[in-house]
């Protein structure tokens, strides 16, 4: 064609010249957006709270925020729930002014935080085991010991002598255990391995409680609904799920044997009870295990989960309208859980997480009754 | 409308240019039109996004993978190992997996989207083409969740009743149909991803085929040939565009996290029976990445992020090689 050399030469030019306004309309795009979102939004009287964590809680946190901006359209506080993970690291970078997590803080992560942080516990929940079994009707019991030993893949049949012997007079089918457990990082599978970890030394050394571990055996479901779904759909499966949703879905569960010897069926009120027992050994900061308690009626894998806040608040308004909003929600909001399957904090531990609230400052002040 | 007098320059201004002092104008387009310059600008900006783009997510992932890269190092692509308590990670289960569980669904898929596509431009009536078209075009916009909760209460219990205990019994003696029977696992995985990568290939293929000249089948047609060796001449012909197409379903294969986290079992091991439970780079991040908190097990999950981009490239690279060697070969063939 009619393109020359000079024309090539300039098409580098132009290549360049392109390269540099693009890149500078970009630049000023960029900045432009940073200037605005750092602008305060001027919004009058209403406070404006963020909170993120663990999505465990989150139904009940929704209908208190629900409920709550009923009495108080002042406050406007919306919650994400991200996962605990996510929430802990939002609360340390303090992106949001309240996180959550299904389990306490450990000293590393504390100290990772640029303040103080306070554990206030709101509700209690709890993990059960699921199974699939057709040719048995009533609700299977299990030894702490057993159900240790079926997901490290040491008892194998479901017509295991152990598995018999808590199980008098059950006919157990003579068939290989399928074991399901959660691929997703969840608090649900942090306290049902912190609770193996507890009753079983050979489960502490191996596998290890956390989040994430290295199962021994088994497939993986992600969620809630896909151990369930699992179980459901496959014969001669055992696993494990959050006791809320085992209740709505109306899962088979099956009974625990606890620290003093009784078989407990989940329930809301062994659940409490569970936290009740644990008491004595509750330290001042409410960072506690709760699983394998003590007592006769305490079912043995229950936990809290929390609301993380700084003990020292930057901003006295949005201080004050945290605290009173954690304040109303454990002891006026205490009575929505019950209808969502979570188990109300024992009245002993109210006293102690509002004396944790009241001990929240901002500039020195102390917030509640103020 | 503008008048294009004075921005169209006169050839010799045009040439005189190089002495005088630089215009923009001029030099944003060699034709002179400032509707065009700005035109061409918009556009390269719009391609200079996507290099961008690439290029922050290559940088981020880097980054933030530091940790995991100078504590593992190259161990990391050859260790099973993944236990997030101890703080060990490997990523070669998960590779296994995703490479697996992609190629076993082009192995399902590529054979019926082809016939799909065959189908619906040389044989069907067009009252049939028409509403299969249809269909197969929505298949392609269903959700992968979708696909997923199918995959567990559908796909799963099907597999585990009907197909997986006839596979074992005839071809137990292969290691591939070896172990319990579950109906979760690696053929699972690679039988939904093929479900979910059909329709996309066959779309593809179709307009592929459709585009090739009625000319070429009238002068197969012409020559004596049959149906099936005309349908032959226009597969030879789409050759390049199908191969478009199948990598196309590939790299959908490879990224799909949700409905293949449903049905793979989650586990990192690596086993040669496909009824055994595996795991994919994609859902091991997706499953994982929430409630990870210590620095090395969100480093080591980046890293995936970053080995998984490197697989795409490589097997992206590596067809478009075979496409190149393939298609190279059969032009020169033809010629002679």
């Amino acid at each position: 064609m009619f393109r020359t050399h000079q024309t090539t030469r300039r098409r580098g030019n132009v290549a360049l010249a392109t390269i540099l306004a693009v890149g500078l309309a970009f630049l000023s795009a960029c900045s432009g957006e940073r200037a605005d979102s750092t602008t305060p939004g001027a919004s009058g009287d209403t406070v404006r709270l963020q909170g993120a964590g663990a999505t465990f809680p989150n139904p009940l946190y929704q209908k208190w925020l629900s409920e709550y901006g009923k009495i108080n359209p002042q406050a406007r506080i919306d919650y994400q729930s991200i996962g605990s993970g996510g929430g802990i690291q939002q609360i340390q970078s303090q992106t949001v002014d309240f996180g959550a997590s299904d389990t306490p803080l450990t000293n590393e992560d504390l100290e990772k935080a640029p303040g103080e942080l306070v554990h206030i516990p709101t509700v209690l929940g709890a993990v059960v085991i699921t199974y699939n079994l057709q040719s048995v009707a009533q609700p299977l019991r299990f030894s702490p010991d057993v159900v240790a030993d079926i997901f490290l893949g040491k008892i194998k049949r479901w017509d295991d002598a152990r598995i018999q012997a808590d199980n008098p007079g059950v006919g157990l089918p003579a068939t290989d255990i399928s074991v399901v457990h959660r691929s997703d990082g969840s608090g649900t599978t942090a306290v049902f391995t912190d609770y193996l970890a507890k009753v079983s030394p050979e489960w502490k050394t191996k596998p290890g409680a956390g989040k994430s571990i290295d199962w021994p055996v088994g497939i993986g479901g992600k969620g809630n609904e896909g151990v369930s779904g699992q179980v459901k759909n496959t014969p001669n499966t055992i696993g494990y799920v959050e006791l809320a949703y085992a209740v709505q879905t109306k899962l088979p569960v099956a009974l625990i044997k606890n620290k003093s010897g009784n078989f407990v069926e989940p329930s809301l009120d062994a659940v409490t009870a569970a936290a009740a027992e644990s008491l004595p050994t509750t330290p001042e900061d409410l960072r506690v295990s709760i699983t394998d308690a003590a007592g006769a009626n305490a079912y043995p894998i229950s936990s809290y989960t929390y609301i993380l806040v700084y003990k020292e608040q930057k901003d006295a308004a949005k201080g004050k309208a945290l605290v009173d909003f954690l304040w109303w929600s454990i002891h006026e909001g205490e009575r929505f859980a019950r209808d969502l399957q979570y188990a109300p904090l024992p009245a002993e531990i109210v006293e102690r997480a509002s004396a944790k609230l009241n001990s929240i400052t901002a500039g020195g002040k102390t917030l509640r009754g103020a | 409308m503008q008048n294009p007098q004075p921005t169209m320059p006169t050839p010799a201004s045009a040439y005189g240019a190089r002495a005088r002092v630089w215009n923009w104008r001029r030099a944003l387009s060699p034709t002179g039109n400032t509707g065009d310059a700005v035109f061409r600008a918009v556009l390269f900006g719009c391609a200079l996004m996507v290099l961008l783009l690439v290029a922050a997510m290559i940088a981020a992932m880097a980054a933030n993978s530091r940790l995991s890269l100078r504590e593992f190092g190259f161990g990391f692509l050859t260790s099973s190992e993944w236990n997030p308590v101890t703080g060990r990670f490997g990523a070669l289960p998960f590779i296994y997996g995703t490479i697996v569980s992609s190629l076993l669904a082009l192995l399902v898929s590529v054979p019926v989207s082809l016939g799909v596509a065959v189908f619906l431009v040389e044989q069907a009536p067009r009252r049939l083409s028409r509403p299969i078209t249809f269909l197969v075009e929505l298949l392609a916009a269903i959700p992968s969740v979708v696909y997923g909760l199918w995959g567990i209460f559908v796909l799963a219990p099907v597999l585990r009743q009907y197909v997986e205990p006839p596979l074992q019994k005839w071809f137990g003696w292969l290691p591939f149909f070896q172990g319990p029977i579950t109906g979760i696992g690696l053929l699972t995985g690679g039988i939904i991803l093929a479900i979910m990568i059909t329709p996309i290939i066959s779309a593809v293929v179709r307009d592929v085929l459709a585009a090739v000249p009625v000319t070429q089948r009238e002068a197969a047609l012409a020559l004596g040939a049959t149906r099936w060796e005309t349908t032959r001449v226009v597969l030879a012909n789409g050759a390049p565009g199908i191969a478009g197409a199948i990598i196309l379903g590939l790299g959908r294969a490879i990224g799909e996290t949700m409905a293949v986290t449903m049905v793979i079992g989650n586990r990192a091991q690596i086993s040669a029976s496909l009824f055994e439970p595996s795991y994919t780079i994609a859902s091991v991040i997706a499953n994982e990445f929430t409630e990870a908190s210590e620095a090395i097990y969100l480093s080591a999950l980046v890293e995936l992020g970053l080995i998984l981009f490197l697989v795409t490239f490589i097997i992206n690279a590596a067809a478009r090689l075979l496409v190149w060697s393939v298609t190279r070969a059969t032009s020169g063939a033809a010629r002679t």
